[in-house]
């Protein structure tokens, strides 16, 4: 984990590791979300709503972990010749993804502490609730959530295309650095 | 006598009776009073209450061996977190308030356990089914007022309280705590 002078070229494993589980969960969490809040009550939903609390905190816990880990561990440079606007853009989009990761998982959270309904992980440790009992917040928090979430999932989308945009117009290693097993011998940049 | 002087000294009587006697409370307070529960979701407590109860009652700390009390839950006033929760909960699985609207508790004895404590039992009626039910009490006096508190667990399957899909007690769980107040005055 030697962190040289120029950026790298590659993103360090745990960096890749990171991303990958994040993303799935995050995507796993939000198709969840999406599916269990227009269920009639049941036992299902009861459980359903409690893994996707399970499972925000946990995303939490790996996104703190990621930042950490971001900070300390610069990540490789974009393609020289991608222009000026673009790079602002890639800039943009990642501190968004950022600040909704942690911003997704709060909102879920202040929520639920609004709606009377705390946070225990995994049925065994108790989250504080932030906010006393108050549904009208809760209602509120709820479009709060849900915008974020939609927000988040437009600039996934819109990171997925650049990626792929990457991979499949401009040729370059914008993607495979990302996703290593796909990098072909031929188009990959000597190290 | 004559009939006017016996129907002053009886009323004489009659006012001073109460007050040779010791205290009973027996005027429920329905605002100050409270009847609470915690129920459990995926381990997650849940907060709850009734609204809307009535009690009729006659506790005098002298004779409290012949105490009595009634309870009458309204239990399509629950509170039971959510509006969603209290939808779900007035539906067959669960009270079934449309056929059995009322819970009602009747006591049978009042057992002093010292001090302020005693050990209320009675019968306690729900969804067409009556059980026994026993309950620590704590009788707190002040003044002309007196509060009964009390807390039990309480577990719904006794009473077939969340039948079907709801039976299973790993989503919701059988044992609800509930916490009682009722408040009385005396006359």
């Amino acid at each position: 984990m030697n962190t040289p002078a120029h950026p790298p070229t590659s993103y360090t494993h745990t960096a890749i590791a990171l991303h990958w589980l994040i993303a799935i969960a995050l995507t796993g969490s939000f198709g969840l979300g999406l599916y269990m809040h227009e269920l009639p009550l049941s036992p299902q939903k009861l459980k359903l709503y409690s893994w996707h609390k399970w499972a925000g905190v946990t995303i939490f816990l790996f996104v703190i972990l990621r930042l950490v880990w971001r900070l300390g561990h610069r990540p490789p440079a974009l393609p020289v010749l991608m222009p000026a606007w673009q790079r602002l853009a890639v800039e943009a989009t990642h501190v968004l993804l950022y600040l909704l990761m942690f911003a997704v998982p709060l909102s879920g959270w202040l929520m639920s502490s609004a709606k009377g309904f705390q946070t225990v992980w995994f049925g065994v440790l108790p989250l504080p609730d932030l906010l006393n009992k108050d549904t009208e917040l809760g209602d509120l928090l709820q479009q709060v959530h849900m915008i974020l979430n939609f927000s988040m999932a437009a600039l996934v989308l819109a990171h997925l295309g650049a990626a792929l945009k990457h991979h499949f117009l401009e040729r370059d290693d914008v993607l495979t650095r990302m996703l290593p097993f796909l990098a072909k011998p031929t188009i990959g940049v000597p190290k | 006598m004559t009939t006017r002087q016996t129907t002053l000294a009886l009323g004489a009587l009659l006012l001073i009776a109460p007050a040779a006697h010791a205290i009973e409370f027996t005027q429920f307070q329905p605002a100050k009073s409270s009847l609470s529960f915690v129920s459990k979701q995926m381990n997650v407590p849940v907060d709850g209450r009734f609204k809307t109860f009535r009690s009729k009652l006659a506790f005098d700390p002298a004779n409290p061996a012949a105490a009595k009390a009634e309870l009458e839950i309204d239990l399509t006033s629950i509170d039971a977190g959510s509006r969603e929760a209290n939808d779900e909960v007035a539906g067959k699985p669960w009270f079934n308030t449309r056929e059995f609207p009322v819970a009602k508790f009747v006591s049978t004895t009042v057992k002093p356990l010292g001090g302020n404590r005693y050990e209320l039992a009675g019968k306690m009626s729900i969804k067409g089914k009556t059980l026994d039910l026993v309950a620590p009490l704590t009788v707190t006096q002040d003044g002309n007022s007196a509060s009964f508190d009390g807390a039990l667990v309480f577990k719904r399957a006794d009473y077939g309280i969340g039948d079907g899909v709801w039976a299973d007690f790993g989503t919701v769980a059988n044992e609800v705590q509930i916490k009682f107040r009722i408040v009385a005055t005396s006359k």
